[in-house]
């Protein structure tokens, strides 16, 4: 790094704005980490504006309306490297649950006038907008992750994120596997670790938000839970959730609908 | 003539900018701009499962998660005629002073304070007076610490289930709090202290002040819906009293009461009608302070903010030295179709669901009424109270304190968003 401090700048899409409050949740880091870059652009965080270009702009939330569309792109060329921040970034997020409804409906169940509304018909991850140098998943972002991504950012190294499953985390809390001992349907075995397995830790089976784990099969997965659902359509409900737009959860989600619409 | 122009607001929840034009001193237009894009979450609740409710709807806020998983649990627990058990109420509580700890301490210090102290932002205001930001960066992450000791996380947490909870927390992770726990009263009842001798701009509001009441505790999980006017109705009958209105010149659903009031939720209105209901040690704070109640400057929302710190420290240790896990964490669900209410007091004030659900447990129907959906027409009127004062100002500082009336509010835009309509200038 030359002689200046990194300058980063934090930007929010359609999100809840949980990921970017990791950052300000960084309670015993914040302060050394705002020593060592220049936070040049935070909302959130700040009135203290700095004009681009940055060396890093970190990225929360999708891409739903037109104006947003426009915004990211700027975003992108004034930024050498970009880092989608969160599901909602890397996949769209909760409000990508419209891709598989009409978006006009959904506002004329919530608004009177949905005509006054400028929206898009989906909610997509920022790497269907531009390209993207990193990104993070979780709903909402493991903090320690985020630091981790920031500081190999800072040294030019990649960063180290867990490579494995929900499962593995399950291991190396000694957690029983619910799914097998309890038959509670459970995304662990398909989805990326980083949560720290909190919810099999509590009892409960994993509802997928870290997103779709690389080298899982969401596919053989299914059939396992369609056999021990405790409702109809839980299964198809558990992928079409907070990472339900991801590829391998949409298509396993699909076929699961086609399925049931098979044998109807 | 001049114009006031916040294109993006700082350091609020959310997407949202001001714009104020006045004339010959006084206020012609005030616009409070969300740019915040909606995201349909009453729209895709509908055919959900009813388990599945307060994972999606925490989602709605990053602040303030837990706030949204009570009352869409509390409330889909009224459809089911389920009644919780006094020890999950017990925890219920808990948590969610772990959520008011955090976000009012991160109000406090990080989003409002700044403008009372001349600084862009408590990073800002940490090169000049660390160990005041030091102090309120442990505030707030012990009010994480709680989330995560119980939830897993601090931001969605995973715990809670209509019913109850998935499991018991770990009792000795619980007690471990204790310490941090007093420290934190110490310091809160500090902020307190410190909290009063802030310059804050004068402006006084004839507000009506509207909290949910409990008569035997500082209510937070259920109670009356009462208003400063007088009026108190069940959290059923909410909606008989509190609308949303589709203004038009605004293109915004605004709260408003039945009879056309505009009204305040928040800290100051649950101060103001329930300060009787404080612990001791909260209530000695307000007494020292020297405050008097009711208090109706929206920029001492803070102060208000900090007696309510000390409330929810010292709840949170009453509730962990009792804390015993015993029975089960959560009552086993019995699907039948119906409709309920809940009501909960998030940090920026009431937040209310209502559902219907079906024999299958789907969502049929799904209403959320944020806090900052029925402040917005408050902030908005505010302003315009506020106008007179600002056009002898020069412009900075006449924006500096339109903007910091805003922040006051603790605005989160993100959850109001679900009901505010873009606003588009009228030509």
């Amino acid at each position: 790094m030359s002689s200046h401090k990194p300058t980063v700048a934090v930007h929010k899409f359609s999100s809840c704005d949980g990921c970017q409050l990791s950052i300000l949740n960084m309670e015993d880091e914040l302060l050394d980490l705002a020593s060592a870059i220049d936070i040049a652009y935070f909302l959130e965080a700040t009135r203290a504006e700095k004009p681009g270009p940055y060396d890093i702009a970190i990225v929360e939330g999708s891409i739903t309306t037109p104006h947003e569309m426009e915004r990211i792109k700027e975003i992108r060329s004034e930024s050498k490297t970009l880092v989608a921040l969160g599901t909602c970034a890397t996949a769209g997020g909760i409000q990508a649950l419209r891709n598989f409804a009409n978006a006009d409906d959904l506002a004329s169940i919530v608004y009177a006038h949905p005509d006054y509304l400028h929206f898009l018909k989906t909610a997509t991850p920022i790497s269907e907008h531009v390209s993207v140098d990193l990104e993070l998943w979780g709903c909402p972002v493991n903090k320690a992750q985020v630091i981790e991504v920031i500081v190999a950012l800072l040294n030019h190294r990649k960063p180290n994120i867990p490579p494995y499953s929900v499962c593995m985390e399950c291991k190396q809390r000694g957690t029983i596997c619910v799914l097998v001992d309890k038959g509670i349907p459970c995304l662990g075995p398909a989805t990326q670790a980083g949560c720290g397995a909190i919810c099999p830790a509590n009892g409960r089976g994993c509802y997928g938000c870290f997103g779709p784990y690389r080298e899982g099969n969401p596919k053989s997965l299914s059939t396992t839970l369609q056999n021990i659902e405790r409702y109809p359509g839980e299964t198809a409900r558990l992928f079409r959730g907070i990472s339900g737009y991801a590829p391998s959860f949409r298509k396993t989600a699909d076929a699961i609908s086609a399925n049931v619409k098979e044998a109807k | 003539m001049t114009t006031i122009e916040v294109p993006a607001l700082a350091r609020v929840e959310g997407e949202g900018g001001l714009f104020i034009k006045l004339e010959n001193g006084r206020a012609v237009e005030i616009r409070l701009d969300i740019y915040e894009p909606p995201r349909f979450f009453e729209g895709f609740l509908r055919g959900r499962f009813l388990q599945e409710v307060p994972d999606i709807t925490a989602r709605i806020c990053g602040i303030c998660p837990v706030a949204y998983q009570m009352s869409s649990a509390f409330a889909l627990e009224n459809a089911l005629g389920i009644k919780i058990s006094p020890r999950v109420r017990a925890l219920r509580r808990l948590m969610y002073c772990g959520e008011h700890i955090e976000s009012h301490a991160l109000h406090i210090y990080m989003l409002q304070a700044p403008d009372l102290l001349g600084k862009q932002s408590a990073l800002e205001l940490a090169a000049v007076a660390p160990d005041i930001v030091k102090n309120a960066l442990r505030l707030k992450k012990i009010g994480n610490e709680i989330l995560k000791v119980i939830g897993g996380r601090s931001v969605h947490p995973v715990n809670v289930c209509v019913g109850g909870f998935y499991s018991w927390p770990d009792t000795a992770s619980l007690k471990a709090l204790l310490p941090d726990l007093e420290w934190g009263l110490n310091a809160a009842i500090d902020s307190v202290k410190w909290a009063v001798t802030l310059p804050y701009p004068d402006l006084e509001i004839d507000y009506e002040f509207v909290a949910l009441h409990h008569p035997e505790e500082y209510a937070v999980v259920e109670g009356e819906v009462w208003s400063s006017k007088g009026n108190k109705v069940s959290i059923a009958d909410y909606e008989t009293r509190y609308i949303e209105e589709h203004v038009k010149h605004s293109n915004a659903l605004h709260g408003r009461t039945a009879d056309g009031n505009t009204y305040l939720v928040g800290p100051l209105a649950r101060l103001n009608l329930n300060h009787e209901q404080l612990l001791p040690a909260a209530q000695k704070a307000l007494k020292d302070s020297g405050i008097k109640l009711p208090l109706k400057n929206p920029y001492k929302s803070l102060i208000a903010r900090a007696i309510e710190l000390v409330q929810f420290y010292e709840e949170a240790i009453e509730l962990v030295k009792a804390y015993q896990p015993d029975g089960p964490a959560h009552v086993e669900l019995k699907l039948k179709a119906g409709e309920g209410a809940g009501a909960t007091e998030a940090p920026r004030g009431l937040l209310y669901h209502r559902y219907e659900i079906d024999e299958n447990g789907l969502v049929q129907f799904a209403k959320i009424t944020p806090p900052t959906a029925q402040n917005l027409p408050r902030i908005e009127a505010d302003l315009f109270a506020l106008a007179p004062k600002i056009v002898k100002m020069p412009e900075a500082e006449a924006t500096l304190t339109a903007e910091h009336l805003v922040r006051a509010y603790d605005p989160c835009i993100s959850c109001a968003t679900h009901f505010l309509k873009l606003k588009v200038e009228e030509k």
